[in-house]
């Protein structure tokens, strides 16, 4: 047990340093994709925590991203402050509505809860594109990026708010919290039998969920220099497919939704490079078959995926 | 007062053509207690069928409708039984995987049109489509009309079904308790399949008669699927009577909001009715008729 602990803990430094000291030697493009990556892996993990420990699936996250983006596309649009105070504004902007929002969707279950937040994220996105004299319609927001071209600054920063994400993850799913959490997720009414609070814990899921998807938000809003409500509030772009993501990798582990959100990403670049516009087509047909062959993602369904593979046939695993 | 009488009417009018959609959607909710993503694209495959026939052979989208629903039954049936079926019930961490593959579906579907018809905005340009006439200072549209009462139509004939034919029974017994329903011998699969079916077929219905009203791309449902959604969620599962008064509840409540808010703000309308009757009125209307 011991020596496989070193052992993982020798890859996990591995891949810090990899990912610390290799991107600066790449090209723009790969960079791009990095910090891609660096977002979606916030995202799945901020989601995972919501999602995969507490069973509060969310079709509507993206309400969270696009706060997050708007926190500081709102600070420079109308006060012409940097938008880097977006990054402490935005997710706070997006936890300081999140709470109403859970107080009032936490008393559904289920499936009720999801359409709740498909709805709320519609919303959003409709208010934001109607309001405006606030946030300037379908227009959009645009800034000027600190850097220019120059890529590697947003990576590391990227870098460093998902390797935050993914420590408060784990500090959060080893401490009492993460067990009440899964004990919700399990059965909420035995939970609340064995006196858990079950809303003030959801709340308690909530408040990181939001907190780092609105942090990607602002590194988003930051990075891209352009935002317009379409884009952040967008339902089948962002809510769908950060839940595509954490269950591609496996819901409900710490290294899932990074696993998901990293082959995501890359397949979604490489498919569109490949095929085209059909890679918008590609995506849902995945999407359907991981749903009906790997339902618990590939670290949960890792056996299933092994037994396949040791048997010596030529078996195809839901479309990889 | 005459502004008030045309909101009112346009919006009983188009509330009668979102209840037979919303029925499909009540009717397969009650049967099978999941959330069905794929229910306004599969209308919006209707929709298509329905402009190929107009194009090619200038059949109006009220006669096409018919080969439309065959079609989309079928649809329905098949991709009950062999996609959705294996996902229903089976244990995983996340509960709501079958409301995630409808949802793929319903994007895999949409681009698969794309693919076929392109993004491009379709009418269907009927003879009567920009006809109205006047009752008292309000003018009331005939396209809208004639859709408003086949919608009527179809909503009768549904409920003669599913109260005076054994099989509509069954599809009732199945959504009211579907262990007692199997004791008495019905087979649920085989009903389950059946009513996606039909539910699907009354998107069909729906999506056929809202054609010559409105226009069409691929991207078309999202709202209307949001719509079944209150609606179903007003109505009451599994009620057709629930479906057809929301329907007409949320027409006029939209409509309504439309004419002395903001057009902008329609959809939202919407939404707030049905974040409130989640939280206030959680059997939706069913529980107030008394059915």
């Amino acid at each position: 047990m011991a020596k496989k602990n070193w052992f993982l803990l020798a890859i996990l430094g591995l891949g810090g340093v990899a990912v610390v000291a290799i991107p600066p030697f790449l090209g723009g493009y790969f960079q791009h994709v990095l910090i891609l990556i660096m977002m979606w892996i916030t995202m799945a993990t901020a989601w995972n925590l919501l999602g995969g420990y507490c069973g509060q699936v969310s079709f509507g996250h993206a309400v969270f991203f696009g706060l997050g983006a708007y926190g500081g596309g709102l600070l420079y649009l109308h006060w012409d402050i940097s938008p880097w105070w977006g990054m402490i504004v935005g997710p706070l902007l997006a936890v300081i509505i999140g709470i109403p929002i859970g107080l009032i969707t936490f008393r559904l279950r289920g499936a009720y809860f999801a359409l709740a937040m498909l709805a709320l994220g519609e919303t959003f996105r409709i208010v934001f594109t109607n309001w405006e004299s606030v946030t300037a319609g379908a227009v959009g927001i645009i800034t000027s990026r600190t850097w220019g071209a120059e890529k590697l600054p947003y990576y590391y920063i990227a870098l460093a708010i998902a390797a935050l994400s993914i420590y408060v993850a784990y500090y959060l799913i080893r401490s009492k919290y993460g067990y009440y959490f899964v004990s919700i997720r399990e059965d909420q009414d035995a939970a609340e039998g064995l006196g858990i609070p079950t809303t003030r814990y959801k709340l308690y899921a909530l408040i990181p969920s939001a907190f780092f998807t609105g942090l990607a938000g602002a590194v988003f809003m930051n990075y891209i220099a352009y935002i317009e409500p379409h884009l952040v509030f967008n339902l089948s772009a962002i809510s769908i497919m950060m839940i595509l993501a954490v269950m591609l990798g496996g819901a409900g582990s710490l290294w899932g939704p990074v696993l998901g959100a990293a082959i995501y990403t890359i397949l979604s670049e490489a498919l569109r490079a490949a095929i085209g516009p059909i890679s918008y087509l590609v995506f849902p047909i995945i999407a359907c078959l991981i749903i009906m062959f790997l339902p618990d993602g590939i670290l949960g369904d890792w056996d299933k995926i092994k037994r396949v593979f040791s048997r010596k046939k030529p078996v195809h695993v839901g479309g990889e | 007062m005459t502004l008030f009488g045309q909101t009112l009417i346009t919006g009983l009018l188009i509330g009668g053509i979102y209840a037979v959609i919303a029925i499909g959607m009540t009717l397969i909710m009650g049967v099978m207690k999941i959330i069905n993503l794929v229910h306004g694209a599969l209308m919006m495959v209707a929709m298509y069928i329905c402009l190929v026939l107009f194009k090619s052979f200038g059949l109006h989208p009220y006669i096409g409708m018919i080969p439309a629903m065959v079609v989309l039954f079928l649809i329905g049936y098949f991709l009950q039984k062999y996609s959705i079926e294996r996902v229903f019930g089976v244990e995983t961490i996340l509960p709501e995987s079958q409301v995630l593959l409808t949802l793929a579906m319903a994007l895999a579907i949409t681009e698969i049109v794309r693919l076929i018809f392109t993004s491009d905005y379709q009418s269907t340009y009927t003879p009567f489509s920009s006809k109205c006439f006047y009752l008292g200072g309000m003018s009331i549209s005939v396209p809208y009309l004639v859709s408003f009462g086949i919608a009527m139509a179809f909503v009768a004939a549904l409920h003669i079904f599913l109260t005076r034919t054994d099989l509509g029974r069954s599809v009732v017994a199945t959504a009211q308790d579907r262990d007692a329903a199997t004791y008495m011998g019905v087979d649920a699969k085989r009903i389950t399949n059946f009513t996606f079916g039909l539910g699907t077929a009354l998107a069909a219905a729906g999506g056929a008669l809202l054609l010559p009203i409105f226009y069409l791309f691929p991207d078309v449902w999202h709202p209307y699927l949001a719509k079944c959604f209150i609606i179903t969620i007003l109505g009451g599962m599994g009620s057709t009577v629930g479906a057809l008064s929301g329907g007409l509840v949320l027409g006029i409540a939209e409509t309504f909001g439309a004419t002395y808010w903001s057009p902008g703000y329609r959809d939202v309308v919407g939404f707030i009715i049905f974040v409130l009757v989640l939280l206030f009125l959680p059997g939706g209307l069913k529980k107030v008729i008394g059915r």
